[in-house]
């Protein structure tokens, strides 16, 4: 088996596997955890696609800073103790009709659709062609990012502060 | 069809993809805890992310693709900031953030 098709069967299954975990596990914490393998296979698959700086932004961004984010709300919103039945599912039969019908429809589209492809992938560090798609044609939403990003850092502080009513907001 | 198993191409990125979507909208479909149906989100855009960067990778031979993943991965981080801090909104109003519990408009 070549070295690539070895490396692409291992992230695919860690990825798929970790997601599988995520969906249909019981316990939120596993869930939250598992979407830790998510997004390490994910990373992979992205350096195995030869994006270098991608991999390294969604190992820094998705892990860091997003799966932080989630096991903060995580132990905030549970009482530990009762942890176990936390993530109940409901409609599993509707949904897994719909998304039998919605898996099948987009598999045979992948399988049967004829893709444009180049005979050679690109292979080169990408961070100089990003950083100059940032500054010359993406100039726009670029900058647009920037006051996106402080939106919802001002949007979270106000929409999650406690709110003071009666004598104690005098004070 | 060994050929086809192990010559990794475009087809396999997205069938990869697509497995994790599915997966994200069973988990947005039928959760009823908020922080579960977040994490099915995350998981949808990660199935998207795959998707550009498979492309940009075998098919267009430019940077749009990867930049649009990072666009995608930065409002993937401002979602899941104040998506998380109305849920904890609601924990505090409603000591749950069970979604079905949730069912009164006045604050």
């Amino acid at each position: 088996m070549p070295l690539e098709a070895l490396v692409f069967y291992l992230l695919a299954a860690l990825t798929i596997g970790s997601a599988l975990i995520v969906a249909l596990s019981h316990n939120l914490v596993y869930s939250a955890f598992a979407l830790l393998g998510t997004f390490m296979g994910v990373a992979g698959l992205y350096a195995l696609l030869a994006a270098d700086f991608v991999a390294v932004i969604q190992v820094m961004l998705y892990i860091g800073g997003i799966l932080v984010l989630i096991l903060f709300a995580v132990m905030l919103t549970h009482r530990i103790a009762d942890v176990d039945v936390s993530n109940r599912t409901v409609g599993r039969i509707p949904a897994v009709l719909i998304l039998g019908v919605v898996g099948t429809v987009m598999g045979v589209c992948i399988g049967t659709a004829e893709w444009v492809q180049h005979a050679e992938p690109m292979v080169e560090p990408t961070t100089f062609g990003i950083g100059e798609a940032f500054l010359g044609p993406y100039i726009l939403p670029f900058e647009l990012a920037s006051v996106v990003l402080l939106v919802a850092l001002i949007g979270a502080v106000v929409v999650s502060r406690k709110e003071l009513r009666g004598p104690m907001a005098d004070g | 069809m060994d050929g086809l198993l192990l010559d990794i191409g475009l087809r396999h990125f997205l069938f990869v993809s697509l497995i994790v979507f599915v997966l994200g909208l069973y988990c947005v479909l039928t959760r009823k805890n908020a922080i579960g149906i977040l994490l099915g989100v995350e998981l949808i855009l990660n199935s998207a992310n795959i998707n550009y960067i498979a492309f940009s990778h075998f098919s267009s031979g430019n940077y749009d693709g990867q930049v649009f993943a990072i666009f995608v991965i930065m409002l993937a981080a401002a979602e899941a900031v104040i998506g998380l801090a109305i849920v904890l909104g609601i924990y505090q109003n409603f000591s749950s953030i069970d979604i079905e519990a949730v069912d009164s408009l006045q604050g």
